[in-house]
């Protein structure tokens, strides 16, 4: 069977940081594979090792710089990576799931691939949505937020467990092709090996625009429109221990002996 | 007019909480128009869920009578033909497991926007003023859009609406598909039993990505031996394999109640917060000041976790 993972750059943010309209200031961002993503490239590339996938590519939407992350997935064992940008892209603040669904439905329907995985969230914009919104899409059945998935996917069917609040979870039977947004947890993701690292510099890489995937820009226009950011009023009324680790130690120390819960 | 259709959400027989914090933000919504707000109930038992949510403020309750427990398909069926059917501006669901499991699915199928997690919402009627986190909590944006949308509230964040109300409940003839039924849900289990449960513990000692490295949890079990506490942790040590599902605090951990919870380099996503902030005392030992876990501490120390925690370790063993 083949296997096509969502896989996003996402941005990073340092602890402190300034706002410049509606982005943050360019020296306090870095770029990294997002985490999600990362857990389920892991999940692909096991069912690859189990003889259960004949192929895992990759689909990411995003610019030439975020090639680098597009590697890492290729190191960890990934056969080849489909990557879609276009100028019409450039400078959209907020691109939006219907935008993001579009695109990756157009690459999926070329691939035909039986199984999607895609992480749950994206740890920048943190919508949650693109993977259900695909599948119903394409047609595709979907599972949100899998944290386990059983690797034998007999007759065409897919047992997977959601993670649902409370620590319950849920067992469900999915028929395939699927989409399942993988929840963190699931497995344990690899580090790329040397060997890896070396190979994904042959591995295919292939750069799509919106037209050779048969996308009208029109279709992509975003309809959430991100009109301000700021940070959040902090709402602290803590109090704050100041002075050297012994003093503040000092201090949780007594308060502890206070509240009777340490002698 | 502002018409509202908020979908409720129940599991194994109960309402859940967000159902009635739907209410409330559906109200709001729908107040600043003039228009209706509709409850959608789908699945198990909606005459005794109906009863239970039929609370001021809501004008409609739609039931809709079909299997026990979620299936996404059945939800998403049944939601589209209740817009259809009452063509409301905005569906509101919450932003749950179950919720992310349906939402965009409904919103790709009546051809809306879907925008998830909102924490505050305003609208004049034509546009949708949505508030949301990016950055794992650190910026709050401000998101617009025209027309119908389909939108996810954050739970906890609308107060549960109260009072008994007096909206019609009607029974929906939904036309459900069964051949488009593709999944089968066929069964649960609560995990994180085991060694201990953290939620009767007194006094918790709680770590998260801040501990770097797992050897150097050996420091956090000294200091939870040096003061009789218990080791708990927030999502990511779990999913690191470092603690077992049993110890993680959160969302899809377990809720806690300590009368002291120390969150030693955790930073506070909503998800660990939503476990711990029944807590009667929190301490904060994070490197950041600006860090969320700050806004909900009663106490907090700004250093390294790693120079504080064996001081601790010597004030007890000292």
């Amino acid at each position: 069977m083949k296997i096509l993972v969502t896989v996003k750059e996402v941005a990073t943010v340092e602890d402190e940081f300034e706002i410049e309209g509606t982005e943050i200031a360019d020296q306090y961002l870095g770029a990294d594979l997002n985490e999600w993503d990362d857990y389920a490239i892991e999940e692909a590339v096991q069912l690859q090792e189990d003889g259960i996938a004949d192929e895992v590519v990759t689909v990411t939407i995003g610019p030439e710089e975020c090639e680098q992350t597009i590697r890492q997935a290729l190191a960890k064992g990934a056969d080849r990576a489909v990557r879609v940008w276009d100028d019409s892209l450039e400078g959209v603040d907020l691109l939006d799931v219907n935008a993001k669904t579009e695109i990756l439905s157009a690459v999926i329907e070329a691939e035909d691939p039986d199984l999607v995985l895609s992480g749950v969230q994206a740890g920048d914009d943190s919508f949650a949505a693109t993977g259900v919104s695909v599948a119903e899409n394409l047609g595709f059945q979907w599972g949100a937020v899998v944290n386990h998935l059983e690797h034998d996917l007999e007759e065409g069917v897919a047992s997977v467990r959601r993670e649902l609040e409370g620590g319950v979870e849920e067992f469900t039977e999915l028929e395939l092709p699927a989409v399942l947004t993988i929840q963190t947890g699931i497995n344990e993701p690899r580090y790329a090996s040397l060997r890896g690292i070396r190979q994904a510099q042959r591995k295919e890489l292939d750069v799509k625009a919106l037209a050779d995937i048969g996308v009208d820009e029109s279709t992509i226009e975003s309809e959430l429109d991100l009109t301000a950011m700021y940070e959040p009023e902090s709402e602290s009324d803590a109090t704050f221990w100041e002075g050297s680790a012994d003093e503040t130690a000092s201090e949780l120390g007594e308060l502890l002996r206070d509240k009777g819960v340490a002698q | 007019m502002t018409d509202v259709l908020a979908v409720t959400d129940h599991r194994r027989g109960d309402l859940r909480d967000v159902s009635y914090e739907i209410i409330t933000a559906g109200r709001e919504l729908a107040d600043e128009t003039g228009g209706d707000l509709h409850l959608a109930v789908i699945s198990g038992t909606v005459d005794d869920f109906a009863d239970k949510l039929n609370r001021d403020g809501v004008d409609a309750i739609h039931t809709v009578s079909h299997g026990e427990e979620f299936n996404h398909d059945v939800y998403t069926q049944a939601i589209t033909q209740l817009y259809d059917d009452l063509a409301p501006q905005y569906v509101l669901t919450p932003n749950s497991v179950n919720g992310l499991d349906y939402a965009p699915a409904v919103a790709n199928q009546l051809d809306l926007p879907v925008v998830t997690d909102t924490i505050d919402l305003e609208t004049d009627g034509e546009t949708l003023v949505a508030t949301r986190e990016m950055y794992g909590g650190k910026v709050e944006t401000t998101n617009e859009l025209e027309g119908e949308a389909v939108v996810t509230i954050r739970s906890a964040e609308w107060p549960q609406a109260e009072g008994t109300g007096d909206a019609s409940i009607e029974a929906f003839d939904a036309d459900i598909d069964e051949d488009a039924i593709g999944s089968t849900v066929s069964g649960f289990e609560e995990v994180g039993g085991g060694d201990v449960d953290i939620s009767e513990a007194e006094l918790l000692v709680s770590i998260g990505r801040g501990i770097e490295e797992e050897e150097n949890l050996d420091l956090i079990r000294d200091l939870a031996d040096a003061l009789g506490a218990t080791l708990s942790s927030s999502r990511p040590i779990v999913d690191n394999g470092w603690l077992p599902k049993n110890r993680q605090v959160g969302q899809s951990g377990k809720v806690v109640t300590p009368d002291v919870y120390i969150a030693i380099g955790i930073s506070g996503a909503v998800q660990h917060v939503a476990g711990m902030k029944g807590s009667d005392t929190i301490v904060a030992i994070n490197t950041d000041p600006n860090a969320p876990i700050m806004d909900i501490a009663d106490y907090a120390i700004v250093d390294d976790l790693f120079d504080v925690v064996p001081e601790l370790i010597d004030e007890f063993e000292g």
